[in-house]
Protein backbone atom coordinates (compact mmCIF):
# COMPACT_ATOMS: atom_id res chain seq x y z
CA UNK A 1 0.00 0.00 0.00
CA UNK A 2 2.76 2.42 0.96
CA UNK A 3 4.71 1.32 -2.12
CA UNK A 4 1.68 2.14 -4.28
CA UNK A 5 1.39 5.62 -2.75
CA UNK A 6 5.08 6.23 -3.33
CA UNK A 7 4.69 5.13 -6.95
CA UNK A 8 1.75 7.49 -7.50
CA UNK A 9 3.67 10.34 -5.91
CA UNK A 10 6.69 9.68 -8.13
CA UNK A 11 4.49 9.60 -11.25
CA UNK A 12 2.84 12.89 -10.28
CA UNK A 13 6.23 14.47 -9.68
CA UNK A 14 7.48 13.19 -13.03
CA UNK A 15 4.40 14.53 -14.84
CA UNK A 16 4.78 17.89 -13.12
CA UNK A 17 8.48 18.03 -13.97
CA UNK A 18 7.87 17.37 -17.67
CA UNK A 19 5.09 19.97 -17.84
CA UNK A 20 6.93 22.68 -15.93
CA UNK A 21 10.25 22.33 -17.76
CA UNK A 22 8.65 21.75 -21.14
CA UNK A 23 11.13 18.98 -21.94
CA UNK A 24 10.50 17.66 -25.45
CA UNK A 25 8.93 14.15 -25.45
CA UNK A 26 11.93 12.67 -27.36
CA UNK A 27 14.09 13.45 -24.32
CA UNK A 28 11.71 12.58 -21.52
CA UNK A 29 8.09 11.67 -22.19
CA UNK A 30 5.53 12.30 -19.47
CA UNK A 31 3.96 9.32 -17.68
CA UNK A 32 0.70 10.07 -19.47
CA UNK A 33 2.48 9.89 -22.81
CA UNK A 34 4.08 6.59 -21.78
CA UNK A 35 0.68 5.25 -20.74
CA UNK A 36 -0.70 6.35 -24.09
CA UNK A 37 2.13 4.58 -25.93
CA UNK A 38 1.50 1.48 -23.87
CA UNK A 39 -2.10 1.48 -25.06
CA UNK A 40 -1.59 2.37 -28.73
CA UNK A 41 1.21 -0.14 -29.18
CA UNK A 42 -0.41 -2.90 -27.15
CA UNK A 43 -0.56 -5.20 -30.20
CA UNK A 44 3.21 -4.89 -30.47
CA UNK A 45 4.04 -4.95 -26.76
CA UNK A 46 1.90 -7.88 -25.63
CA UNK A 47 3.52 -10.61 -27.78
CA UNK A 48 6.97 -9.16 -26.99
CA UNK A 49 6.23 -9.32 -23.26
CA UNK A 50 4.94 -12.86 -23.63
CA UNK A 51 8.11 -13.96 -25.40
CA UNK A 52 10.41 -12.26 -22.89
CA UNK A 53 8.41 -13.70 -20.00
CA UNK A 54 8.62 -17.16 -21.50
CA UNK A 55 12.38 -16.93 -22.03
CA UNK A 56 12.77 -15.72 -18.47
CA UNK A 57 10.72 -18.57 -16.99
CA UNK A 58 12.48 -21.23 -19.04
CA UNK A 59 15.89 -19.85 -18.16
CA UNK A 60 14.97 -19.52 -14.52
CA UNK A 61 13.82 -23.13 -14.29
CA UNK A 62 16.79 -24.51 -16.22
CA UNK A 63 19.23 -22.37 -14.25
CA UNK A 64 17.68 -23.44 -10.96
CA UNK A 65 17.83 -27.13 -11.90
CA UNK A 66 21.44 -26.81 -13.06
CA UNK A 67 22.39 -24.84 -9.96
CA UNK A 68 20.78 -27.33 -7.59
CA UNK A 69 22.37 -30.26 -9.45
CA UNK A 70 25.81 -28.65 -9.33
CA UNK A 71 25.60 -27.78 -5.63
CA UNK A 72 24.40 -31.28 -4.72
CA UNK A 73 27.17 -32.91 -6.78
CA UNK A 74 29.73 -30.61 -5.15
CA UNK A 75 28.49 -31.52 -1.69
CA UNK A 76 28.37 -35.23 -2.48
CA UNK A 77 31.92 -35.35 -3.91
CA UNK A 78 34.08 -33.10 -1.74
CA UNK A 79 36.89 -33.12 -4.30
CA UNK A 80 34.56 -31.75 -6.94
CA UNK A 81 33.33 -29.20 -4.43
CA UNK A 82 36.84 -28.03 -3.56
CA UNK A 83 37.73 -27.83 -7.25
CA UNK A 84 34.63 -25.91 -8.32
CA UNK A 85 33.91 -23.57 -5.42
CA UNK A 86 36.63 -21.01 -6.33
CA UNK A 87 35.24 -21.18 -9.86
CA UNK A 88 31.80 -20.19 -8.61
CA UNK A 89 33.24 -17.11 -6.95
CA UNK A 90 35.36 -16.14 -9.97
CA UNK A 91 32.39 -16.57 -12.29
CA UNK A 92 30.48 -14.04 -10.22
CA UNK A 93 33.07 -11.43 -11.15
CA UNK A 94 32.48 -11.97 -14.89
CA UNK A 95 30.03 -9.40 -16.28
CA UNK A 96 27.79 -12.05 -17.77
CA UNK A 97 26.14 -9.48 -20.03
CA UNK A 98 29.40 -9.16 -21.95
CA UNK A 99 28.87 -12.75 -23.03
CA UNK A 100 25.62 -11.98 -24.85
CA UNK A 101 27.24 -11.42 -28.28
CA UNK A 102 29.19 -14.66 -27.99
CA UNK A 103 26.05 -16.56 -27.01
CA UNK A 104 24.32 -15.16 -30.10
CA UNK A 105 27.28 -16.24 -32.19
CA UNK A 106 27.13 -19.76 -30.78
CA UNK A 107 23.40 -20.29 -30.50
CA UNK A 108 21.95 -18.16 -33.29
CA UNK A 109 19.20 -15.57 -33.21
CA UNK A 110 16.34 -17.65 -31.80
CA UNK A 111 15.26 -18.11 -28.22
CA UNK A 112 18.25 -20.25 -27.24
CA UNK A 113 20.85 -17.52 -26.55
CA UNK A 114 18.34 -15.50 -24.50
CA UNK A 115 17.41 -18.51 -22.40
CA UNK A 116 21.11 -19.35 -22.05
CA UNK A 117 21.76 -15.81 -20.81
CA UNK A 118 19.12 -16.21 -18.12
CA UNK A 119 20.49 -19.64 -17.20
CA UNK A 120 23.97 -18.18 -16.73
CA UNK A 121 22.62 -15.41 -14.54
CA UNK A 122 20.45 -17.68 -12.37
CA UNK A 123 22.81 -20.62 -12.12
CA UNK A 124 25.59 -19.01 -10.10
CA UNK A 125 23.64 -17.52 -7.17
CA UNK A 126 21.54 -20.66 -6.86
CA UNK A 127 24.53 -23.02 -6.88
CA UNK A 128 26.54 -20.78 -4.57
CA UNK A 129 23.78 -20.27 -2.01
CA UNK A 130 22.75 -23.92 -1.91
CA UNK A 131 26.34 -25.16 -1.73
CA UNK A 132 27.05 -22.84 1.22
CA UNK A 133 23.95 -24.19 2.96
CA UNK A 134 24.82 -27.81 2.23
CA UNK A 135 28.31 -27.32 3.67
CA UNK A 136 27.12 -25.78 6.95
CA UNK A 137 24.49 -28.09 8.44
CA UNK A 138 23.34 -27.41 12.01
CA UNK A 139 25.89 -29.14 14.23
CA UNK A 140 23.63 -30.82 16.83
CA UNK A 141 21.56 -32.34 14.03
CA UNK A 142 24.74 -33.49 12.31
CA UNK A 143 25.83 -35.23 15.54
CA UNK A 144 22.48 -37.01 15.64
CA UNK A 145 22.69 -38.14 12.02
CA UNK A 146 26.26 -39.38 12.44
CA UNK A 147 25.55 -41.42 15.58
CA UNK A 148 22.47 -42.87 13.92
CA UNK A 149 24.72 -44.26 11.20
CA UNK A 150 23.50 -42.22 8.24
CA UNK A 151 25.35 -42.75 4.95
CA UNK A 152 26.72 -39.68 3.18
CA UNK A 153 23.80 -39.77 0.80
CA UNK A 154 21.21 -40.11 3.60
CA UNK A 155 22.90 -37.29 5.48
CA UNK A 156 22.66 -35.10 2.39
CA UNK A 157 19.09 -36.04 1.60
CA UNK A 158 17.58 -35.97 5.09
CA UNK A 159 19.68 -33.31 6.82
CA UNK A 160 21.91 -31.13 4.67
CA UNK A 161 19.44 -30.50 1.87
CA UNK A 162 16.35 -29.71 3.95
CA UNK A 163 18.44 -27.58 6.31
CA UNK A 164 19.77 -25.64 3.31
CA UNK A 165 16.34 -24.87 1.85
CA UNK A 166 16.24 -21.29 3.21
CA UNK A 167 19.60 -20.62 1.54
CA UNK A 168 18.36 -22.16 -1.70
CA UNK A 169 15.33 -19.89 -1.48
CA UNK A 170 17.53 -16.79 -1.17
CA UNK A 171 19.53 -17.94 -4.19
CA UNK A 172 16.33 -18.40 -6.18
CA UNK A 173 15.02 -14.98 -5.15
CA UNK A 174 18.27 -13.37 -6.27
CA UNK A 175 18.09 -15.32 -9.54
CA UNK A 176 14.48 -14.23 -10.09
CA UNK A 177 15.42 -10.55 -9.71
CA UNK A 178 18.12 -10.70 -12.38
CA UNK A 179 16.51 -13.21 -14.73
CA UNK A 180 14.30 -10.84 -16.81
CA UNK A 181 17.23 -8.44 -17.26
CA UNK A 182 19.17 -11.37 -18.72
CA UNK A 183 16.47 -12.09 -21.27
CA UNK A 184 16.20 -8.40 -22.22
CA UNK A 185 19.96 -8.08 -22.73
CA UNK A 186 19.94 -11.21 -24.87
CA UNK A 187 17.22 -9.67 -27.04
CA UNK A 188 19.06 -6.39 -27.19
CA UNK A 189 22.17 -7.94 -28.65
CA UNK A 190 20.75 -10.41 -31.06
CA UNK A 191 17.11 -10.59 -31.92
CA UNK A 192 14.17 -9.01 -33.62
CA UNK A 193 11.56 -9.99 -31.05
CA UNK A 194 10.89 -9.55 -27.35
CA UNK A 195 10.86 -6.48 -25.14
CA UNK A 196 14.63 -5.94 -25.47
CA UNK A 197 14.44 -5.79 -29.26
CA UNK A 198 11.38 -3.55 -29.04
CA UNK A 199 13.28 -1.13 -26.81
CA UNK A 200 16.30 -1.00 -29.15
CA UNK A 201 14.12 -0.36 -32.16
CA UNK A 202 12.02 2.27 -30.39
CA UNK A 203 15.20 3.98 -29.31
CA UNK A 204 16.55 3.95 -32.84
CA UNK A 205 13.35 5.52 -34.16
CA UNK A 206 13.39 8.13 -31.38
CA UNK A 207 10.16 6.66 -30.03
CA UNK A 208 11.17 7.32 -26.45
CA UNK A 209 7.60 6.97 -25.20
CA UNK A 210 7.45 3.43 -26.62
CA UNK A 211 10.85 2.68 -25.12
CA UNK A 212 9.63 3.78 -21.72
CA UNK A 213 6.44 1.78 -22.18
CA UNK A 214 8.49 -1.36 -22.87
CA UNK A 215 10.73 -0.56 -19.92
CA UNK A 216 7.67 -0.24 -17.73
CA UNK A 217 6.53 -3.68 -18.85
CA UNK A 218 9.97 -5.17 -18.06
CA UNK A 219 9.79 -3.75 -14.55
CA UNK A 220 6.23 -4.99 -14.06
CA UNK A 221 7.26 -8.43 -15.34
CA UNK A 222 10.23 -8.58 -12.96
CA UNK A 223 8.21 -7.46 -9.96
CA UNK A 224 5.43 -9.94 -10.69
CA UNK A 225 7.88 -12.79 -11.13
CA UNK A 226 9.75 -11.89 -7.96
CA UNK A 227 6.59 -11.48 -5.92
CA UNK A 228 5.14 -14.81 -7.05
CA UNK A 229 8.40 -16.66 -6.38
CA UNK A 230 9.03 -14.89 -3.09
CA UNK A 231 5.51 -15.60 -1.81
CA UNK A 232 5.49 -19.27 -2.83
CA UNK A 233 8.96 -19.88 -1.39
CA UNK A 234 7.99 -18.23 1.89
CA UNK A 235 4.83 -20.30 2.09
CA UNK A 236 6.71 -23.53 1.32
CA UNK A 237 9.35 -22.77 3.93
CA UNK A 238 6.81 -21.83 6.57
CA UNK A 239 4.93 -25.08 6.01
CA UNK A 240 8.20 -26.91 6.66
CA UNK A 241 8.87 -25.17 9.94
CA UNK A 242 11.40 -22.55 8.82
CA UNK B 1 32.37 -55.04 26.48
CA UNK B 2 32.91 -52.15 28.87
CA UNK B 3 32.79 -48.79 27.12
CA UNK B 4 35.81 -46.91 28.41
CA UNK B 5 37.39 -43.46 28.22
CA UNK B 6 40.80 -43.14 29.79
CA UNK B 7 43.00 -40.12 29.42
CA UNK B 8 43.08 -36.40 30.10
CA UNK B 9 42.32 -33.02 28.63
CA UNK B 10 45.18 -30.71 29.68
CA UNK B 11 43.79 -27.69 31.46
CA UNK B 12 40.34 -29.21 31.86
CA UNK B 13 40.59 -32.53 33.67
CA UNK B 14 43.51 -34.68 34.81
CA UNK B 15 44.04 -38.36 34.01
CA UNK B 16 40.84 -40.28 34.65
CA UNK B 17 39.25 -43.53 33.65
CA UNK B 18 35.54 -43.84 32.97
CA UNK B 19 34.42 -47.45 32.65
CA UNK B 20 30.73 -48.21 32.10
CA UNK B 21 29.28 -51.40 33.53
CA UNK B 22 27.50 -53.39 30.83
CA UNK B 23 23.75 -53.46 31.32
CA UNK B 24 23.89 -50.79 34.03
CA UNK B 25 22.82 -47.19 34.24
CA UNK B 26 25.66 -44.91 35.30
CA UNK B 27 24.83 -41.37 36.41
CA UNK B 28 27.48 -38.70 35.95
CA UNK B 29 27.36 -35.46 37.94
CA UNK B 30 29.73 -32.54 38.29
CA UNK B 31 30.09 -28.78 38.06
CA UNK B 32 29.13 -27.00 34.88
CA UNK B 33 32.02 -26.90 32.41
CA UNK B 34 34.00 -29.70 34.03
CA UNK B 35 33.84 -31.91 30.94
CA UNK B 36 30.85 -34.25 31.32
CA UNK B 37 29.50 -33.63 27.83
CA UNK B 38 33.02 -33.99 26.51
CA UNK B 39 33.29 -37.53 27.95
CA UNK B 40 29.93 -38.39 26.45
CA UNK B 41 30.89 -37.09 23.03
CA UNK B 42 34.12 -39.08 23.17
CA UNK B 43 32.09 -42.23 23.81
CA UNK B 44 29.81 -41.32 20.90
CA UNK B 45 32.81 -40.88 18.62
CA UNK B 46 31.98 -37.22 17.99
CA UNK B 47 34.44 -34.31 17.71
CA UNK B 48 34.87 -32.43 21.00
CA UNK B 49 36.68 -29.17 20.30
CA UNK B 50 39.14 -29.89 23.13
CA UNK B 51 42.45 -31.73 23.03
CA UNK B 52 41.91 -35.19 24.48
CA UNK B 53 44.95 -37.37 25.15
CA UNK B 54 44.16 -40.98 25.80
CA UNK B 55 42.08 -43.77 24.38
CA UNK B 56 38.41 -44.52 23.91
CA UNK B 57 36.85 -47.95 23.57
CA UNK B 58 33.20 -47.75 22.69
CA UNK B 59 30.40 -49.38 20.79
CA UNK B 60 27.51 -48.21 18.60
CA UNK B 61 25.61 -45.67 20.65
CA UNK B 62 22.30 -43.86 20.76
CA UNK B 63 22.81 -40.23 21.72
CA UNK B 64 20.65 -37.56 23.24
CA UNK B 65 22.89 -34.52 23.28
CA UNK B 66 22.59 -31.52 25.56
CA UNK B 67 21.28 -29.71 22.48
CA UNK B 68 18.95 -32.50 21.37
CA UNK B 69 19.11 -31.44 17.71
CA UNK B 70 15.56 -32.08 16.62
CA UNK B 71 15.07 -31.72 12.88
CA UNK B 72 12.99 -28.55 12.75
CA UNK B 73 11.29 -29.49 9.47
CA UNK B 74 10.09 -32.90 10.69
CA UNK B 75 7.03 -33.55 12.83
CA UNK B 76 7.43 -35.03 16.32
CA UNK B 77 6.57 -38.50 15.03
CA UNK B 78 8.98 -38.26 12.11
CA UNK B 79 11.73 -37.07 14.42
CA UNK B 80 11.17 -40.15 16.56
CA UNK B 81 11.38 -42.41 13.51
CA UNK B 82 14.43 -40.58 12.18
CA UNK B 83 17.04 -43.28 12.82
CA UNK B 84 15.35 -45.87 10.65
CA UNK B 85 14.80 -43.33 7.89
CA UNK B 86 18.45 -42.28 7.96
CA UNK B 87 19.62 -45.88 7.69
CA UNK B 88 17.19 -46.58 4.85
CA UNK B 89 15.14 -48.97 6.98
CA UNK B 90 11.39 -49.20 7.33
CA UNK B 91 10.05 -47.03 10.14
CA UNK B 92 8.26 -49.10 12.81
CA UNK B 93 5.16 -46.96 13.22
CA UNK B 94 3.71 -49.04 16.05
CA UNK B 95 6.88 -48.55 18.01
CA UNK B 96 6.90 -44.83 17.33
CA UNK B 97 3.29 -44.62 18.53
CA UNK B 98 4.14 -46.57 21.68
CA UNK B 99 7.04 -44.24 22.45
CA UNK B 100 4.85 -41.18 21.88
CA UNK B 101 2.47 -42.57 24.49
CA UNK B 102 5.33 -43.43 26.82
CA UNK B 103 6.57 -39.83 26.86
CA UNK B 104 3.04 -38.43 27.06
CA UNK B 105 2.89 -36.68 23.70
CA UNK B 106 -0.35 -38.17 22.31
CA UNK B 107 -2.08 -35.69 20.06
CA UNK B 108 1.11 -33.76 19.35
CA UNK B 109 2.72 -36.24 16.97
CA UNK B 110 2.13 -34.11 13.86
CA UNK B 111 3.43 -30.89 15.39
CA UNK B 112 6.71 -29.36 14.25
CA UNK B 113 9.31 -28.84 17.01
CA UNK B 114 8.99 -25.05 16.84
CA UNK B 115 5.38 -25.33 18.00
CA UNK B 116 6.22 -27.49 21.04
CA UNK B 117 7.26 -26.35 24.52
CA UNK B 118 10.84 -26.88 25.66
CA UNK B 119 9.86 -29.86 27.79
CA UNK B 120 7.78 -31.35 25.00
CA UNK B 121 10.74 -31.03 22.64
CA UNK B 122 12.95 -32.73 25.17
CA UNK B 123 10.50 -35.62 25.38
CA UNK B 124 10.53 -35.98 21.58
CA UNK B 125 14.33 -36.18 21.71
CA UNK B 126 14.18 -38.78 24.48
CA UNK B 127 11.69 -40.88 22.54
CA UNK B 128 13.92 -40.63 19.48
CA UNK B 129 16.88 -41.89 21.48
CA UNK B 130 14.86 -44.72 23.03
CA UNK B 131 13.72 -45.74 19.54
CA UNK B 132 17.32 -46.54 18.65
CA UNK B 133 18.22 -50.15 19.30
CA UNK B 134 21.80 -49.66 20.42
CA UNK B 135 23.77 -51.46 23.15
CA UNK B 136 25.07 -48.15 24.51
CA UNK B 137 22.82 -45.21 25.33
CA UNK B 138 24.24 -41.74 26.08
CA UNK B 139 21.91 -39.17 27.63
CA UNK B 140 23.07 -35.61 28.33
CA UNK B 141 20.73 -33.98 30.87
CA UNK B 142 17.68 -35.66 29.33
CA UNK B 143 15.12 -34.30 31.81
CA UNK B 144 16.51 -30.82 32.54
CA UNK B 145 13.50 -29.02 31.04
CA UNK B 146 10.78 -31.07 32.75
CA UNK B 147 8.65 -30.22 35.77
CA UNK B 148 8.98 -32.29 38.96
CA UNK B 149 6.08 -34.62 38.20
CA UNK B 150 7.15 -35.33 34.62
CA UNK B 151 10.75 -35.71 35.73
CA UNK B 152 9.73 -38.55 38.06
CA UNK B 153 7.30 -40.15 35.65
CA UNK B 154 9.45 -39.94 32.49
CA UNK B 155 12.64 -40.75 34.37
CA UNK B 156 11.10 -43.94 35.74
CA UNK B 157 9.72 -44.83 32.33
CA UNK B 158 13.13 -44.31 30.69
CA UNK B 159 14.92 -46.38 33.33
CA UNK B 160 12.49 -49.25 32.73
CA UNK B 161 12.76 -49.06 28.95
CA UNK B 162 16.55 -48.92 29.19
CA UNK B 163 16.85 -51.90 31.53
CA UNK B 164 19.58 -54.23 30.31
CA UNK B 165 21.37 -51.61 28.23
CA UNK B 166 24.59 -49.85 29.07
CA UNK B 167 23.61 -46.28 29.86
CA UNK B 168 25.55 -43.14 30.70
CA UNK B 169 23.32 -40.34 31.93
CA UNK B 170 24.64 -36.87 32.71
CA UNK B 171 22.52 -34.97 35.24
CA UNK B 172 22.72 -32.03 37.60
CA UNK B 173 20.01 -33.43 39.86
CA UNK B 174 21.19 -35.51 42.89
CA UNK B 175 17.63 -36.80 43.41
CA UNK B 176 17.57 -38.14 39.87
CA UNK B 177 20.95 -39.83 40.29
CA UNK B 178 19.84 -41.42 43.57
CA UNK B 179 16.65 -42.76 41.97
CA UNK B 180 17.99 -43.89 38.60
CA UNK B 181 21.68 -44.66 38.97
CA UNK B 182 23.00 -48.19 39.38
CA UNK B 183 26.25 -46.33 39.79
CA UNK B 184 26.84 -42.68 40.60
CA UNK B 185 30.00 -40.88 39.53
CA UNK B 186 31.01 -37.35 40.39
CA UNK B 187 33.43 -35.56 38.09
CA UNK B 188 35.90 -32.87 39.19
CA UNK B 189 38.99 -31.50 37.44
CA UNK B 190 40.95 -34.02 39.55
CA UNK B 191 39.06 -36.99 38.15
CA UNK B 192 36.09 -39.26 38.85
CA UNK B 193 34.93 -40.52 42.22
CA UNK B 194 32.30 -43.19 42.73
CA UNK B 195 29.48 -42.47 45.17
CA UNK B 196 27.59 -45.35 46.73
CA UNK B 197 24.20 -45.85 45.08
CA UNK B 198 21.19 -46.78 47.22
CA UNK B 199 20.28 -50.47 47.24
CA UNK B 200 17.55 -51.91 45.04
CA UNK B 201 16.81 -51.99 41.33
CA UNK B 202 16.18 -48.78 39.41
CA UNK B 203 13.94 -46.85 39.22
CA UNK B 204 13.77 -46.47 42.97
CA UNK B 205 10.94 -44.67 44.78
CA UNK B 206 11.79 -41.01 45.20
CA UNK B 207 10.83 -40.97 48.89
CA UNK B 208 12.52 -44.17 50.12
CA UNK B 209 14.77 -43.34 53.11
CA UNK B 210 17.88 -44.79 51.45
CA UNK B 211 17.23 -42.77 48.30
CA UNK B 212 16.76 -39.58 50.31
CA UNK B 213 19.92 -40.30 52.28
CA UNK B 214 21.92 -40.92 49.11
CA UNK B 215 20.52 -37.72 47.61
CA UNK B 216 21.57 -35.74 50.68
CA UNK B 217 25.05 -37.27 50.70
CA UNK B 218 25.46 -36.55 47.01
CA UNK B 219 24.30 -32.95 47.42
CA UNK B 220 26.90 -32.59 50.17
CA UNK B 221 29.60 -33.92 47.86
CA UNK B 222 28.65 -31.54 45.09
CA UNK B 223 28.73 -28.59 47.50
CA UNK B 224 32.11 -29.57 48.92
N1 LIG C 1 33.86 -26.85 20.83
C1 LIG C 1 34.58 -26.43 21.88
N2 LIG C 1 35.64 -25.63 21.69
C2 LIG C 1 36.38 -25.18 22.73
N3 LIG C 1 36.12 -25.50 24.00
C3 LIG C 1 35.07 -26.29 24.26
C4 LIG C 1 34.26 -26.82 23.22
N4 LIG C 1 33.30 -27.56 23.77
C5 LIG C 1 33.50 -27.52 25.09
N5 LIG C 1 34.57 -26.76 25.39
C6 LIG C 1 35.08 -26.49 26.73
O1 LIG C 1 35.30 -27.71 27.37
C7 LIG C 1 34.90 -27.61 28.73
C8 LIG C 1 33.98 -28.76 29.06
O2 LIG C 1 32.78 -28.64 28.35
P1 LIG C 1 31.60 -29.67 28.57
O3 LIG C 1 30.54 -29.33 27.59
O4 LIG C 1 32.14 -31.04 28.52
O5 LIG C 1 31.12 -29.31 30.04
P2 LIG C 1 29.95 -29.99 30.90
O6 LIG C 1 30.59 -30.64 32.08
O7 LIG C 1 29.09 -30.82 30.05
O8 LIG C 1 29.18 -28.70 31.42
P3 LIG C 1 27.59 -28.47 31.59
O9 LIG C 1 27.19 -29.12 32.86
O10 LIG C 1 27.50 -26.98 31.70
O11 LIG C 1 26.92 -29.01 30.38
C9 LIG C 1 34.23 -26.25 28.91
O12 LIG C 1 35.10 -25.43 29.65
C10 LIG C 1 34.05 -25.73 27.52
O13 LIG C 1 34.29 -24.36 27.50
MG1 LIG D 1 27.23 -30.61 29.31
Amino acid sequence: MRALLALIAALLLWEALVRLTGLPPYLLPSPLAVGGALWTHRAEIAPAALLTGWETLLGLMLGAVLGVGTAVAMALWPRLGRALSPGLIVSQTIPVFALAPILTLWLGFGMAPKVAMVVLIVFVPVAQALYDGLMSPPSAQLDVARTMGASNWAELRHLRFPAALPRLASGLRLGAIYAPVGAVIGEWVGGARGLGALMIHANGRMRIDLMFAALFVVVALSLTLYTVIDRSLSRLLRARGF
Amino acid sequence: MRPTVSGEVPGLFGPLELVLEPGRLTCLLGASGVGKSTLLRLLAGLPTGVEFRGRVASQPAALMGQDPGLFSWLSAARNIGLGARLRGQRVDNARVAALIRAVGLEGLERRLPASLSGGQRQRVALARTLAEDRPLVLLDEPFSALDVALRLQIGDMAARLLAGRTVLMVTHDPAEAARLGDRILVMTPAGLTANPAPPGPVPRPHDAPEVLAAQAALTGRLLA
